[in-house]
Formats: structure tokens, C-alpha cells, sequence
């Protein structure tokens, strides 16, 4: 299932310049790593060691922040809009 | 104490002075590095005391290339000893520094004067935020002085005087369907693509926090060059309480005071208490919550700097408290009853949790203990709607002798 990802413009320089990216998967996880498959610089900025998201990364299913669904977990379907995005802004 | 890189706090890459708010390696977030100062403690506090009766006095540990020539006068506000309040809590020695004597009535003038200052070093055309409210005022006032547009964005549910006095100053207020969090997630998209736009809280963040540390140097300096014991601070985003710790480390750092960091003490609302939920689980991951609380101001969900916050109350020996609403409440009528200040629900929180703290024996008579009071109470007036009665009457003094004996005096 295609899912468009969103990338911030901090991440667009280890995936060539765009600032979005199709992926395929069932759940948010499997379509990030259809994201890294396609740049594989992106797998360090975003995840940590464990494979876990590192701390101050936030990803967004259709604007909701995935900590509130299912995590990594959280299924997609086609056509749904994945957006990372960096968690230090604001207050 | 000229300012040097920015640099990541998690992983310490640095980065030039520029507009970046976050490490580009792991995503975490940048704060300005300075070089120790080449002045001594003396030549530092001469030129603190000659400086200007605002937040400018402290420019060597700013991170501008010069203060501005003028701006809206921001700082030195009052530091109130609260002995009324410190007996009925049974506290040594209390301070409340009244924030709502800032132009815009809150603590977010400090942080948007050296903002906005930065933003036009670097070139900006135009300023933005994301706002909980008190900053949506403190941008557009700011701006329209500069005389640069903004844009101010805010949930849509805002309290109306908020939105009221921001629009003003003739800001472009932007009322968006959701909470905070949502607002702020829009606004890091924009700042993206808006490349001669300053968001204060986004991309310009590094330099914005930094004017939370003025609290610290006014505290110390209005104490008489001494630190305080222990700090009541609310909790948002925990940008302002972890910067007003570096504040006052900066200032022992420098050899400006002897002693160290006060115990920090952090308030949240129970309805948005991310950060106190951490602390109280032992973690410093802060799960991110959807805000329900009248302390809209705090409603932030999905606080940037709540590791730190976590991190610091446990350093110091301090604590993180959540009150309710009801608390809160009555944290406004306390403080207004017993000091003459009236703050707005954030200071009803601090107010709230200083009497919690007290309460629990961890404010003790001989400590001196300051709380930040950080916003006005005229911004948020319903939260005291209904508290007490209006007498209705004739304009005859009998009608006034019979309501009378009923008055409380």
C-alpha cells in the first residue's frame, strides 16, 4: 500500500533534496523502512540503535501523533500521509 | 560571554549562529554555546549595574551582536516580598517576581525581545510563533514596535482576551482548529517553507529561550547578588524552567554568585501534566497527552524540553506537581489576596503547587524560596467569573446600611 511520506526540510538533504517520498507498507514501521530502503541515510537520523524513533523525532499519521494511536505499530492505508517532523519546536 | 556555536544537547555538534533550532544528526535540540567570559566578576557587574533598567542590562550573556538600539522596555520587573503569603504558608522567606509588569503583561516579552533582536541580525523580513496565548500578545506588540508583520498562530479555542490584545498590535492572527499541539506541528511545517520568516519558537527557538535566563540574573541581582534556596516555576514546554537553572548557573559560573543551582520545583496543570507524570513515574520520557485544563497557557501536550525539566527537578533536589483546576483557582485568589498581585491560570498553577509544596513540608522556614508569577490575570478573567458577588442596590444609603452587615469586611 502506498503511503506518502513527508519529510522536514531538516532530513531533505540525505534523501536528494525531496520533501516527500512514497513508501509501501501495513504499518507505520514497515513504511519507514520502505523509507530508509530508499535512503538509507535516514534510518540513523530518525531511529535510534533499538530502531526505536529517538526522542525528539515526531511522526504524524493524517496529523495525529502516532504516540497517540499505536506507535510504530499503527496501521496505514493506501493513500495515507505519514509526516516526520522535528519535536523541539514551541512553548 | 560572546556567544560561539549552537550546539546540539544531545549530541553536542555544533552549529554557526544561524537560524537552526535543530541538530541535523539526531534532532535534538540546539542552545547557544558561549566562550567563558574575558571580563572578571567585578568588570561584569559594573557594567550589569550601569546597563539599562531592563533585560539589555545583561547583554554580556546574550547571544546578540549588539543590544538594539531601542525596543520595548522588557525586564527589571519587580521582584515583591510576599510575607503575607510566606506566614499563611508557613515559608521563611518568600519572593514573587511579577512578570505581569512586562510590556505585554507576561514573562514572554523577555524571550521575544531577544528573539526578534536575532531575527534581524539574520535578515528576517517577517516574525511568526505558535502560541498558547501570553506570546501571541508579546510577538505582535514587539513586531508592530520593530515595525515588521506578524503572523501569530493560536488554537482556535483561545481565551478571547488573548486574542483580543494580540490582534491589537495589528498581527495577522491565525485561530487554528485544534489544540496547541496541533498549532505547533503546523507551524514547524510553515517555518520550512517560509524562508525569510522568523518563528520565534521554531526556527529562531536557540536564541528565544535564551531570554528565560534574564529571570535568574534579575532574581539574583534584586536579592542582592545572592541565589534563591528553592524556585516554584511553571511548566509548559520547560524551555523557561530549565533556563532559568542555566541562568543562575551562568551567573555562579562566572563568579557573580557563590552557592548553587536552587532546588527547582516545576508546576503543571493536572489536565496537561506530561511533565509531572514523568517525574512522578521515575522516566524522563515524557508521553505526550491531548490538554484539558482552564491553564491554557500550559496546554502544551507535547512539552520540547520535558527530559530536561524531569531531569533538572532531580538534580537540584527539587520536585514536578500537578494541580487541578480547583487548586488552581484558588492559587489565584491566594496570591492576589495575600500579595495584591492578580495573575492570569499559569500563575494560579505555581501559586497552587508553592501551597502544595509548603504543605507537604518541602518548603521549610528557613528557606527563601522565589515563584515566578509569569502572567496577568486580566488575560484570563473567567477563571475568577462567579468567585465572589456583586451587591446590587439603590443609589440610597439605606439601600447600602442593609446590604452592609452582609459585606465580609
Amino acid at each position: 500500500m502506498a503511503v506518502t511520506i513527508k519529510l522536514p526540510t531538516q532530513l531533505r538533504g540525505v534523501a536528494g533534496g525531496a520533501a516527500e517520498a512514497q513508501a509501501d507498507g501495513s504499518t507505520v514501521g514497515e513504511v519507514l523502512e520502505g523509507l530508509y530502503a530508499q535512503h538509507g541515510e535516514l534510518r540513523d537520523r530518525i531511529a535510534g540503535d533499538d530502531g526505536e524513533l529517538r526522542r525528539f523525532v515526531n511522526v504524524y499519521l493524517k496529523g495525529e501523533d502516532i504516540r497517540f494511536l499505536d506507535g510504530l505499530a499503527t496501521p496505514v492505508a493506501d493513500g495515507d500521509e505519514v509526516t516526520i517532523l522535528p519535536a523541539v519546536a514551541g512553548g | 560571554m560572546p556567544a560561539e556555536a549552537l550546539k546540539c544537547k544531545e549530541c553536542s555538534t555544533t552549529y554557526p549562529l544561524e537560524a537552526r533550532y535543530v541538530c541535523e544528526r539526531c534532532f535534538g535540540p540546539l542552545e547557544v554555546a558561549y566562550r567563558a567570559p574575558a571580563s572578571t566578576a567585578d568588570e561584569l557587574k559594573r557594567r550589569i549595574q550601569a546597563g539599562p533598567s531592563t533585560l539589555w542590562r545583561y547583554a554580556d550573556f546574550l547571544p546578540l551582536d549588539r543590544v538594539p538600539r531601542s525596543s520595548l522596555p522588557t525586564g527589571m520587573t519587580p521582584l515583591v516580598r510576599a510575607d503575607r503569603l510566606a506566614e499563611r504558608l508557613g515559608i521563611g522567606e518568600l519572593w514573587i517576581k511579577n512578570e505581569t509588569a512586562n510590556p505585554t503583561h507576561s514573562f514572554k516579552d523577555r524571550v521575544v525581545s531577544i528573539a526578534l533582536a536575532r531575527a534581524i541580525e539574520l535578515g528576517f523580513d517577517t516574525v511568526a510563533c505558535a502560541s498558547t496565548g501570553n506570546l501571541a500578545g508579546a510577538v505582535a506588540a514587539h513586531s508592530a514596535y520593530a515595525g515588521l508583520p506578524a503572523y501569530v498562530f493560536v488554537p482556535g479555542d483561545l481565551e478571547p482576551e488573548k486574542i483580543l490584545s494580540a490582534g491589537a498590535y495589528g498581527a495577522r492572527i491565525v485561530g487554528v482548529r485544534g489544540n496547541y499541539d496541533d498549532v505547533n506541528r503546523l507551524c514547524t511545517e510553515v517555518s520550512g517553507e517560509r524562508e525569510n520568516w522568523a518563528f520565534v519558537n521554531v526556527n529562531v527557538r536557540p536564541y528565544y529561550a535564551e531570554g528565560s535566563k534574564t529571570l535568574a540574573f534579575e532574581t539574583a541581582e534584586q536579592l542582592g547578588w545572592e541565589l534563591p534556596d528553592r524556585v516554584v516555576a511553571p511548566i509548559a514546554s520547560g524551555s523557561l524552567f530549565t533556563k532559568v537553572a542555566r541562568g543562575f548557573q551562568e551567573f555562579i559560573d562566572a563568579g557573580l554568585l557563590s552557592g548553587d543551582v536552587p532546588a527547582m520545583h516545576g508546576a503543571q496543570a493536572e489536565g496537561c501534566s506530561p511533565v509531572a507524570q514523568a517525574y512522578a513515574a521515575g522516566t524522563d520520557v515524557c508521553r505526550p497527552v491531548k490538554p484539558d485544563t482552564i491553564a491554557k497557557s500550559l496546554a502544551i501536550g507535547n512539552p520540547a524540553d520535558g527530559p530536561y525539566a524531569v531531569d533538572l527537578a532531580r538534580r537540584t533536589g527539587g520536585s514536578i506537581d500537578a494541580v487541578s483546576d480547583d487548586e488552581l483557582r484558588a492559587g489565584i485568589r491566594l496570591l492576589a489576596e495575600t500579595t495584591g498581585i492578580f495573575t492570569e491560570t499559569a500563575g494560579g498553577v505555581t501559586t497552587a503547587t508553592l501551597a502544595k509544596l509548603a504543605a507537604r513540608g518541602e518548603l521549610g522556614a528557613d528557606d527563601r524560596v522565589v515563584a515566578y508569577i509569569t502572567g496577568d490575570g486580566l488575560k484570563t478573567l473567567d477563571a475568577v467569573r462567579g468567585s465572589f458577588e456583586v451587591a446590587d442596590i439603590e443609589p440610597r444609603f439605606e439601600a447600602f446600611e442593609a446590604i452592609e452587615s452582609g459585606v465580609a469586611v
